[in-house]
């Protein structure tokens, strides 16, 4: 909302300057979000007649004027402006005046332009830094003095405060409701505009009726017969009106803005003789329809308020009037409007037309339903004074009005919750600056909220405006103060952090991705052919909610490879979308929905940056594999070959941690590669976070005094069988005194037979009471051969 | 006399001589060996008479210990030399880089958020994570959010196509303030939680990213004001910016779900924002009908809840300029973090 400030001070003027006035809006609550001059600074402009008008001798363009300032000689000015004529009046910068300029003010020299002196330059509004209108000369009202100060003329010395109000503060949408406000936190007196009641002159009216007045509490009105529509608004009007914003448009039609600006009254002007028979106001129907004053035709129903006729409706009520009865320029016969729409009959309508207009967004937050007759008065006196007219009796029908219950606040509720103690002297005050009636009693104020406050409900809405008031700057920062309760994370689960930081420093940078994904990378990577999808999409490739978070990643490596980074370790903790039915709601749940934590990683380059002292080679699958697992330790995770939509399906593994899936570690298809297209494949993991945070508290025992006795056993077995099972079966039927068994060599080639590869454990044995014998080691791995040989055909390589 | 003098000198001469520890064995041999020249000379002392004997024996013990410590020291010296030669060999450039894998990184928005964590875990805070699809009730209705409310808006909220147990649309959060609810149903007061976490609206600009980051904070007990509000917010920014010199204000705003309810401003006494204020978060004294929505009595609970953006914050820390290089995944970004 724009305030212009001469406007403001006319109604309430406050011994302040511009900034700390509109310091003192914003630490208010009314933030000012602009402050700006109506024209920025210039000098040594005055009104200029251009007497006379001729030709440049030597520029087609351009005109050789004489303008008299009323002192001195007339002066000689080259002009280029198409609209200079004679007998304008027009501004003059003479010489030596400061012009406004992009990079500070330019002094205005005496030049000759094209041969010929110009003592001054005529300026355009854009010129005068006021417009960028920059078609011609900036034309003065014809009546204005020659030599004047144009400064002074127009009123320029003046100031916008733009002000976003937030949504509770509607008694502050107009500059009334600001002065009030100021007013109230200043004590300068309020000087409201003077309304008298204007008698009526004729008969003239227009029945009015409410039908639905739950919708439509209060409707007033009145005619004017035989006005001028073609009057020009008055140059002041059309000032204050710019200045806030609001464009001029017709006497009838500014007359409206003015007072709804300056009153916070929103009104409407009908051509009342286009209006069939009398008005009632009730809800829509289905099937109706009505063309607006911004030439849109909508659909109303019965949610819709609309201002009808015998014709049906002819606008919306609250909201905006209708094409077929508005007053134009030809209009003689008008009928004002002043109503009161309750906030819920108004509220989204307009939204859901997909617009706004200046009385819905005063309508849906409350307007003051006790100025109708003021409002219709000042437009009455502001349309007899500009287009004439003889005015009808004023009407005002009153069918319901909102309630104005009365709200009780305790002063030590008040204190608590503020956490000052603001006397109730103070609190009282305050009430009476906000001209609240209240009545005191003992611990409580009870206030009835006026007519025009629909913010007042409950004890919290008065606390807040003796906070406000009283001054947050005033409310101390306290150090907060409570019992020093210790806590701490259970030792058995791991933040997110540790873990992140974990990854991060196995050469892993982290990314957030948006959890809204092309439904492509869905159907790929996850073969999910329903994923829950955005119904409001910002763009096609942003409506699926992710179900892997493998889409991101293979999506950043894409990127950056784009940007010759040749290696991209990436990795991200974000949630996972999935539909799943055995989910109920829950403290921390939706139903339908499984909305887990995900730790996923990809790599894609050598393994390691290229370096002077290791031998480059691409990353592959056991490199993330031994990822995984430093992520799972000391816990011991089981890999299972298995298939998965993105991977590749021999290069990929199910992560299995104490019976349980969770999740994937895989190289990425080549299908997949080659569409993201990557230079080069990439390998990825993807694990359910919360499972990783859980971490064992150890249980250690003791060591044993006696030394270990350490076997190397090497087997040939078929090349297809998976490791796995030879260790689990080694696991599962060791002999007691084997303590671990791990595989550190695999030898596939021409010296052994085909269809087999070699095997090399390395066996570590040990007892707790006593050294072991060579005999007994021995019979451990002859056991050991026994089984591999029973199991699984292995024979000892020799 | 003499003769033992000379072999000494002589002795200790070519134990001098001797380059390698064979050499030193070989030259004292000459002297120490069965036929060795010491050796000889106490051979010799049986012919001598006692008194001769006792005299002699003495001088070429006195001889013999001056030999030994010759050997010890050379051998000492052999040894010392050959160390120095295989470390001078063993030299390496050391201004190679060092081997294997490197370090990668934490996005800057984790570590606003775990810094977040460290600050108000200081004084108590327990930290709540929760759903990002969420039913209306919880991200609207239980924190006071007008039914017509224009939040609600398609224009605003991102909408998803599943239906919530009462048959309302579920959305995206479009705050981190559904947690204050959840949480709170879950606890006993006092309360005392930072819920940080993804947040999403419908925008994307320069400025705005349709998915961002917020922290909520909530305190309720029976004593929590306003002013402990003031305080515990603008300690928490001057740890996050680490600096006493940060003007901060509190001014009257309205948020549905606080009553009072403040913009939080702040401003910096130099770099690049200085002088500026820039709002930083929403906060207020949490509105009753939000408290019974809690499960509480607001007669007898009340406290504080604030919400700010942790893109805003990251900002502002380091100085990052543009919203997008946070979810870019530009490596060339992310790698100075």
């Amino acid at each position: 909302m724009l305030i212009p400030e001469s406007w403001l001070r006319s109604m309430v003027d406050p011994p302040l300057t511009t900034a700390e006035l509109a310091h003192l809006l914003t630490m208010s609550g009314l933030e000012v979000e602009s402050l700006r001059p109506v024209a920025p600074a210039f000098s040594g402009i005055v009104v200029g007649e251009v007497l006379t008008v001729g030709k440049h001798p030597n520029a087609d363009k351009l005109s050789l004027c004489s303008v008299d300032i009323g002192k001195g000689e007339p002066l000689q000015i080259v002009c280029g402006a198409p609209n200079v004529r004679a007998g304008m009046k027009a501004a003059l910068a003479m010489i030596g005046a400061k012009l406004p300029g992009a990079s500070g003010p330019t002094q205005i020299k005496a030049a000759k332009m094209r041969g010929v002196e110009s003592q001054g330059m005529l300026c355009s509004a854009r010129e005068l830094g006021m417009s960028e209108d920059h078609s011609g000369l900036l034309d003065l009202p014809g009546a204005s003095e020659v030599g004047a100060d144009v400064r002074t003329l127009l009123q320029l010395d003046d100031n916008v405060f733009e002000i976003k109000l937030t949504p509770n503060k509607a008694d502050c949408l107009s500059v009334l409701g600001v002065a009030r406000e100021v007013s109230a936190l200043t004590r300068a007196k309020l000087k409201a505009p003077d309304i008298k009641a204007i008698p009526a002159t004729c008969d003239a009216k227009l029945p009015v009726g409410i039908t639905d007045a739950e919708g439509c509490g209060r409707f007033a009105g009145r005619s004017i017969r035989n006005v001028n529509a073609k009057a020009p608004t008055p140059d002041w009007m059309k000032q204050r009106l710019e200045r806030a914003g609001q464009r001029s448009i017709s006497a009838l039609v500014d007359v409206t803005n003015y007072v709804m600006l300056e009153m916070g009254r929103p009104l409407h002007v009908y051509d009342q003789d286009k209006v069939a028979g009398g008005i009632d106001v009730r809800w829509g129907r289905a099937g109706e329809k009505v063309k607006l004053l911004n030439e849109m035709t909508v659909d109303v129903d019965g949610s819709v308020l609309c201002i009808t006729d015998d014709s049906g409706p002819i606008g919306l009520g609250g909201i905006m009037g209708g094409d077929s009865t508005k007053a134009d320029l030809d209009t003689k016969n008008i009928f004002l409007e002043s109503a009161f729409f309750f906030p819920e009959a108004i509220a989204g309508r307009a939204r859901r037309y997909n617009f706004s207009s200046d009385a819905s967004h005063r309508f849906e937050r409350g307007v003051d339903f006790d100025n109708n007759v003021a409002g219709i008065e000042y437009a009455t006196k502001l349309v007899l004074e500009i287009c004439g007219g003889e005015p009808g009796p004023t009407v005002d029908v009153v069918k319901k009005l909102p309630d104005r219950k009365p709200v009780a606040m305790r002063v030590s509720r008040a204190q608590k919750i503020i956490g000052v103690p603001v006397t109730a002297d103070e609190m009282a005050d305050i009430f009476t600056r906000l001209s609240l009636p209240f009545v005191h009693s003992a611990d409580t104020f009870t206030v009835t909220p006026p007519s025009y406050r629909f913010d007042i409900e409950i004890e919290e809405d008065l606390i807040e405006e003796v906070a406000r008031v009283y001054g947050f700057e005033r409310i101390p920062a306290n150090p907060p103060s409570a019992p020093a309760a210790m806590r701490t994370r259970s030792e058995a689960c791991r933040s997110l952090h540790a873990i992140r930081s974990l990854v991060a420093a196995r050469d892993y940078q982290e990314v957030v991705n948006f959890t809204f994904v092309d439904e492509s990378w869905e159907t790929d990577l996850a073969g999910n052919a329903d994923p829950v999808r955005l119904l409001n999409p910002i763009a096609s490739h942003q409506s699926a909610m992710r179900t892997t978070l493998f889409g991101g990643l293979i999506d950043n490596i894409r990127y950056n490879m784009a940007r010759k980074q040749s290696r991209v370790r990436v990795f991200e903790v974000g949630r996972a979308f999935l539909r799943d039915a055995s989910v109920k709601d829950g403290e921390l749940t939706v139903a339908g929905l499984a909305q887990p934590m995900r730790i996923a990683a990809a790599a894609c380059g050598p393994a390691e940056d290229e370096q002077w002292g290791a031998p480059a080679r691409p990353v592959d699958f056991f490199d993330l594999k031994a990822d995984v697992e430093a992520l799972v330790w000391p816990r011991v995770a089981r890999f299972e070959a298995a298939t998965h939509p993105a991977l590749h399906p021999g290069r990929s593994a199910r992560v299995l941690l104490d019976g349980a899936a969770i999740g994937w570690v895989g190289e990425l298809h080549p299908r997949w590669q080659a569409k993201f297209e990557l230079p080069q494949p990439a390998v990825l993991f993807e694990l359910d976070a919360a499972i990783l945070q859980a971490m064992p508290v150890p249980h250690p025992g003791h060591p044993s005094r006696f030394p270990p006795v350490v076997r190397d056993l090497a087997v040939l077995v078929d090349a297809a069988l998976q490791v796995q099972a030879l260790l689990d079966a080694m696991i599962g039927e060791k002999p007691a005194i084997v303590r671990s068994v791990r595989l550190f060599d695999v030898y596939q080639g021409k010296s052994l037979p085909a269809g087999r590869k070699s095997l090399a454990f390395r066996i570590v044995m040990q007892d707790t009471e006593k050294t072991l014998t060579d005999a007994e080691a021995d019979s451990a791995i002859a056991q050991m051969v026994e089984l591999l040989g029973r199991r699984f055909g292995a024979t000892l390589r020799s | 006399m003499q003769n033992l003098d000379d072999i000494v000198a002589r002795a200790i001469g070519e134990f001098g001589q001797a380059h390698d520890p064979a050499a030193l064995e070989n030259a004292k041999a000459r002297y120490f060996g069965k036929s060795g020249e010491l050796t000889s000379l106490l051979k010799g002392l049986g012919a001598l008479a006692v008194e001769e004997r006792k005299a002699a024996g003495a001088g070429i013990n006195a001889a013999k210990v001056r030999l030994e410590a010759a050997l010890d020291a050379r051998r000492a010296g052999l040894a010392d030399a050959r160390m120095q030669a295989r470390l001078a060999e063993e030299a390496l450039d050391v201004t190679l880089p060092g081997r294997g894998r490197s370090l990668g990184g934490i996005h800057p928005i984790t570590r606003t958020w775990q810094r977040i964590e460290e600050i108000f875990g200081s004084i108590g805070f327990e930290v709540a994570d929760g759903p990002e699809i969420e039913t209306d009730w919880y991200n609207f209705t239980a924190l006071n959010n007008p039914e017509n409310h224009p939040a609600r808006s398609m224009q605003d909220t991102f909408y998803v196509d599943h239906k919530d147990s009462s048959g309302l649309q579920l959305l995206l959060r479009t705050h981190t303030s559904p947690m204050q609810v959840r949480y709170a149903r879950m606890h006993k007061p006092p309360i005392k939680v930072i819920a940080p976490g993804r947040t999403y609206r419908v925008d994307s600009d320069a400025t705005h990213s349709p998915m961002f980051h917020q922290v909520e904070g909530l305190w309720i007990d029976e004593h929590i004001s306003f002013a402990d509000l003031k305080g515990v917010y603008t300690d928490f920014l001057r740890r996050f910016f680490e600096t006493d010199a940060l003007q901060v204000r509190f001014r009257p705003s309205y948020f549905p779900f606080t009553e009072p309810s403040a913009e939080i401003d702040m401003q910096f006494a130099d770099g690049p924002f200085e002088g500026r204020w820039l709002e930083i978060s929403g906060s207020g004294q949490v509105h009753p009908s939000v408290i019974r929505n809690f499960g509480l009595d607001p007669e007898r609970h009340i406290g504080f809840a604030f919400g700010s953006g942790l893109e805003r914050l990251t900002m502002l820390r380091y100085g990052i300029d543009d919203l997008r290089l946070f979810f870019d995944g530009d490596l060339r970004f992310l790698k100075q973090f």
